[in-house]
């Protein structure tokens, strides 16, 4: 038995396939993933993401503790609410993990402070590790386990949201622009999602966040699994930490050099010196996506065959339900151009190579 | 508690059996493999007049979540596809012994039906996998 979110009870009598993720019960389905990926893309789905780790960071030194501690610069979040996503890396320039950090606060000011959401499956080595790293500042890193987090996602989910919101929480959502939150009374609601459409993250309180779910569910939001979760990030282009990316894999073998702050030259992150070299050798693998037009699902771990170039591996694969056809996310050769072999099963089957993205707010966008 | 009709004849690799008369089966996969599967994407089948002995491997399934490799529950010669699974895999999901079906096969040796388990017995199998 693993652990169990406040949700668990409305999730079984939802009718949810409940699975381990990461020593958490989770709903996997509701019924069909399918139909609940498709709910998202077209009107509005929500997720129990309560699993996921809360970690506020304060103290006189949170700032240059974050310049220190991610690639990306906490810098730039120069107003209260603007987030940040950044991968957090080892020396050697792996993702140790990636997150997200909000601005809370007003930031340059004596009262700022940020909270980040990490990974629940990295939970134990994200916590060593920005300890570790703390120690020459004065900071202080408090976990949010009473902080509940249900994700309302798809073209329709604010609009849902504010049926059942509160005057001020409609008030601070008709204000907030995309990857941007809000702190509502114990609230903090944020425009960020994980599946490529519009929507809301909700962090509340456990003890309110029952009533919250059951609010949505009767104005007709569906509640989704998991599994959906996964093929809608998959659709987006969205990294998965331990299929994407991990310790071994530089973010510039991830397509995330976008999310690392070169700039200014002299801000020493951790991590910056080994991916320095890398940037300057120029030939890491590159993540890219791959479409299969034909019958078949390609599948992580599957060989991927580059013609006199060499070979790379899927690191993710699906059916795409928006698409109709196979979508994956795969690790190869940095010459690699517009076209590869995959085997699939023995079979030696053509894909073509496109960015790592493939639909954004219900619209393929891959050429 | 999926459902596991008793008129049906059942394998360990979760194929169901329907014997239809005059040798010919009907064979499908069970709700508890549809179940396990999750949305049906792509069913690929044996050619028609192809034969097989038991437990060849004759087609693959394949969900959202992960392919399945089917093998022929029995031996004998493919008579008829379910030709509607091309356009709609889902129906697996939705009648799985139903609309459904996936082949129809002529039985090459009826001996080896009496090998074949029954509801109860497929029950058990699946209850040892859980």
């Amino acid at each position: 038995m693993g652990q169990k979110t406040a949700l668990y009870n409305q999730h079984l009598e939802m009718g949810a396939k409940i699975v381990d993720f990461g020593g958490w019960d989770m709903p996997l389905n509701y019924g069909s993933q399918k139909q609940e990926h498709i709910d998202v893309r077209s009107s509005a789905g929500m997720f129990d993401v309560s699993h996921m780790t809360v970690v506020d960071v304060t103290g006189n030194d949170a700032r240059d503790y974050l310049r220190h501690l991610l690639a990306n610069d906490v810098a730039r979040l120069t107003e209260t609410g603007k987030a940040l996503y950044t991968a957090m890396l080892n020396h050697d320039g792996g993702v140790v993990d990636d997150l997200i950090v909000y601005a809370m606060g007003t930031p340059g000011s004596t009262g700022e402070w940020y909270r980040l959401v990490v990974n629940c499956a990295t939970r134990e080595k994200d916590l060593r590790w920005m300890s570790e790293q703390s120690a020459r500042f004065e900071v202080s890193l408090t976990e949010r386990p009473e902080l509940s987090m249900v994700a309302v996602q798809g073209p329709d989910a604010i609009a849902f949201f504010n049926r059942v919101a509160t005057e001020s929480q409609q008030q601070a959502i008709a204000d907030l622009t995309v990857f941007r939150g809000a702190a509502v009374g114990g609230w903090f609601i944020a425009r960020t999602g994980y599946t490529g459409e519009d929507g809301l993250e909700i962090m509340v309180p456990e003890r309110e966040v029952e009533r919250l779910w059951q609010q949505l569910a009767d104005a007709g939001v569906k509640p989704c699994g998991l599994a959906a979760r996964d093929t809608l990030r998959l659709e987006a282009g969205m990294n998965l930490y331990g299929s994407d990316m991990d310790e071994a894999v530089s973010p510039l073998a991830a397509n995330m050099a976008w999310t690392i702050a070169w700039e200014p030259e002299d801000r020493q992150f951790v991590g910056r010196e080994s991916l320095q070299k890398l940037r300057a050798q120029g030939n890491a693998d590159k993540l890219v996506g791959l479409v299969l037009e034909g019958r078949g699902v390609l599948r992580a771990h599957q060989k991927v065959i580059v013609e006199g170039i060499g070979e790379g591996e899927i690191t993710s694969g699906t059916f795409s339900p928006t698409l109709g056809h196979s979508i994956a996310l795969a690790r190869v050769p940095r010459a690699t151009a517009d076209s590869a072999e995959v085997d699939m099963r023995g079979k030696r089957v053509a894909v073509s190579i496109t960015k790592p993205c493939f639909v954004r707010q219900g619209k393929k966008v891959f050429a | 508690m999926s459902n596991i009709p008793a008129e049906l004849k059942y394998v360990s690799s979760h194929e169901w059996i329907r014997i239809e008369g005059d040798g010919v089966v009907t064979i499908g996969i069970t709700d508890h493999a549809q179940d396990q599967l999750g949305d049906v994407v792509f069913v690929e089948l044996p050619e028609q007049g192809t034969s097989f002995s038991a437990s060849d491997d004759f087609g693959v399934v394949e969900s959202v979540k992960a392919a399945s490799d089917l093998y022929a529950p029995i031996s004998g010669e493919v008579l008829e596809t379910n030709e509607a699974l091309e356009e709609s895999p889902e129906i697996v999901n939705s009648d799985p012994y139903g609309d459904g079906w996936f082949v129809k096969m002529k039985v090459e040796d009826e001996s080896e039906l009496e090998g074949l388990l029954s509801a109860e017995g497929y029950n058990e199998v699946c209850e040892a996998e859980d």
